[in-house]
């Protein structure tokens, strides 16, 4: 024994060390394994007693219906418009009186204001622009998503979420992706920024990507209450009123679906060029089903969601609200600047059945998606200041007023699911793919889509005259 | 009789099946995941039910319930119990 073993000093040794013996035998790491867990058993077998006839037989029973070949696929839909529906629904009358309250704040601020002398542009920029547009956020977003959010929390919770992956896993191997995709989908449903940092649970990196790129198709919270209005106010309207809302749910739904085709289209053309590669290895856990914890629920679906998405829609809105009444105000010869923009971009905005306003609401909502309509809502008054937002029929009006047609709304609606991501979530696209080039990628593909999906709608629209 | 249901593939087991471990002829970062889980040899899995499309499929193993892909269970070689 001639040889001395070298003392090891730094961790960094000890590792090079472990290495050199793990790759000396290769099934050195199964043998580790294999006794971590036969010595885990010698322990638990005297100390743990299990009932031997508890079987769980309701999460079994549960489980054949929801991923059974026959309702696995139906329940999914169901429980997704059910979801919509409940939430437009309920959003409604809170909705209503939240306005109510904010609005009849704001005649408030405007008489202090006028007791103080503060000269007109100042009670513009400060009430008119920025109360105003804050106001309409907190309405028309606040109760949406305390509705949502728990309920979908609710799903998330009884475990069902898993399943919805099992369900569609097959779908996302076809397109050479991972089924963990659809959890980052559910969690973009809430916010695109989270459901891009959620794509951390996807092990291949090339999967990871492809969940990354695709995010943006799921609308977030920041859109569905555009799309929720636009669809009760003018799919809704075209039915008798007590059909109103289911037709709203149902074409929201659809739009989702929508959504969810084109992720797997795009996902399916991404892994055959750009991001070329097999589909690699899935394995899912199906937690047993749990009591929901409501306690929990609405904390976190409140607390750390909706306050969280609130806070940003403000935080963004407020200097929003002030920008756009200001480029609304200030005049160059006939036009103001939102006007002479407006008129610039027409000729784009017509094209995909938009018009230049609508068009610039979404460039100016870039920072922020829930801002778009309140921008929207600025420019088409020519004076610069909102109607009082008073009801959807108002809203309907100053649409109507502006010519909006069913094509539209329509085009408005598909550009909103489809078009650029938000600046919070091109950011955390930067932060996670660490790649200018992916984000960019983020950034041009649902573009390009938006546009081409739009274009396509409107000029076949009105090739066949239906507008 | 007995090559049958010695050392074939997880993915050929039918549900309600019960079947043991052999071995594992996976690589790289797969292979610890599935260690991992206690899917060692010697280790009792139960094929449990099959997603809508019929892939992937859930497995029961140590009382926890984990879908595989068709190409990764056929990667794993079980004896029939």
């Amino acid at each position: 024994m001639s040889t001395t073993i070298k003392p090891m000093i730094t961790l960094e040794e000890i590792c090079i060390e472990a290495e050199k013996i793990r790759l000396s035998n290769p099934n050195v790491g199964d043998k580790i394994v294999s006794d971590i867990y036969a010595n885990a058993e010698t322990i638990a077998r005297p100390a743990v007693t299990k009932k031997a006839t508890e079987a769980r037989p309701w999460d079994h029973k549960l489980d054949d219906i929801l991923t059974s070949r026959l309702f696995g696929y139906p329940i999914m839909l169901t429980l997704l418009s059910l979801i919509f529906w409940i939430t437009i629904t309920g959003a409604n009358i809170p909705s209503q009186m939240i306005a109510d309250i904010l609005f009849a704040f704001q005649d408030q601020l405007l008489v202090w204001f006028e007791l103080a002398g503060a000269p007109s542009w100042l009670t513009g920029v400060l009430v008119l622009g920025m109360y105003r547009g804050l106001a309409w956020v907190v309405a028309v977003m606040l109760p949406p998503m305390a509705i949502f959010f728990p309920l979908f929390t609710l799903l998330e919770d009884l475990g069902y979420l898993p399943r919805v992956a099992f369900n569609l896993d097959n779908m996302f191997k076809k397109c050479h992706a991972c089924g963990k995709q659809i959890l980052t989908m559910c969690m973009g449903f809430g916010c695109n920024a989270a459901g891009i940092i959620a794509c951390r649970i996807i092990d291949s990196p090339r999967e990871r990507l492809i969940a990354v790129l695709t995010n943006n198709f799921v609308p977030c919270n920041g859109r569905f209450p555009t799309l929720i209005a636009i669809a009760t106010i003018f799919m809704g309207g075209m039915v008798i009123s007590e059909l109103q809302i289911a037709v709203a749910s149902l074409v929201v739904t659809c739009l989702v679906m929508l959504g969810i085709l084109i992720t797997f289209a795009v996902s399916w053309a991404l892994s055959h060029t750009i991001l070329k590669g097999e589909a690699s290895s899935l394995v899912l856990e199906l937690p047993p089903y749990r009591k929901p914890q409501f306690g929990a629920i609405f904390y976190r679906s409140l607390i750390d969601r909706t306050t969280f998405v609130l806070k940003r829609a403000i935080i963004m809105a407020a200097p929003a609200g002030a920008i756009t009444w200001i480029l609304a105000n200030i005049y160059i010869g006939e036009l103001s600047i939102v006007g002479h923009l407006a008129a610039w971009l027409q000729p784009l905005g017509y094209a995909i059945g938009l018009d230049g306003f609508i068009l610039l609401a979404f460039i100016l909502g870039l920072p922020a998606n829930e801002i778009v309509m309140p921008i929207l809502l600025m420019c088409y008054l020519s004076s610069g200041q909102m109607l009082e937002f008073e009801s959807l029929e108002e809203l309907q009006r100053i649409l109507i007023r502006n010519n909006w047609t069913w094509l539209t709304a329509l085009c408005t609606m598909l550009f909103c699911l489809l078009h650029w991501p938000c600046t919070t979530t091109l950011l955390s696209a930067y932060k996670e793919t660490g790649s200018k080039k992916w984000t960019f990628l983020t950034f041009i593909i649902p573009t390009t889509i938006a546009f081409t999906v739009c274009f396509l709608v409107a000029q076949t629209a009105r090739l066949l005259h239906l507008v | 009789m007995n090559n049958v249901l010695t050392n074939i593939p997880l993915s050929t087991i039918g549900i309600g099946s019960m079947c043991q471990i052999v071995s594992l002829n996976l690589q790289g970062l797969l292979r610890r995941r599935i260690l991992d889980l206690g899917m060692v040899p010697g280790t009792p899995v139960q094929c449990i039910r099959k997603s809508p499309a019929g892939d992937p499929v859930a497995y029961m193993v140590r009382d926890t319930l984990i879908a595989l892909r068709r190409e990764d269970a056929s990667q794993i070689n079980v004896n029939l119990m």
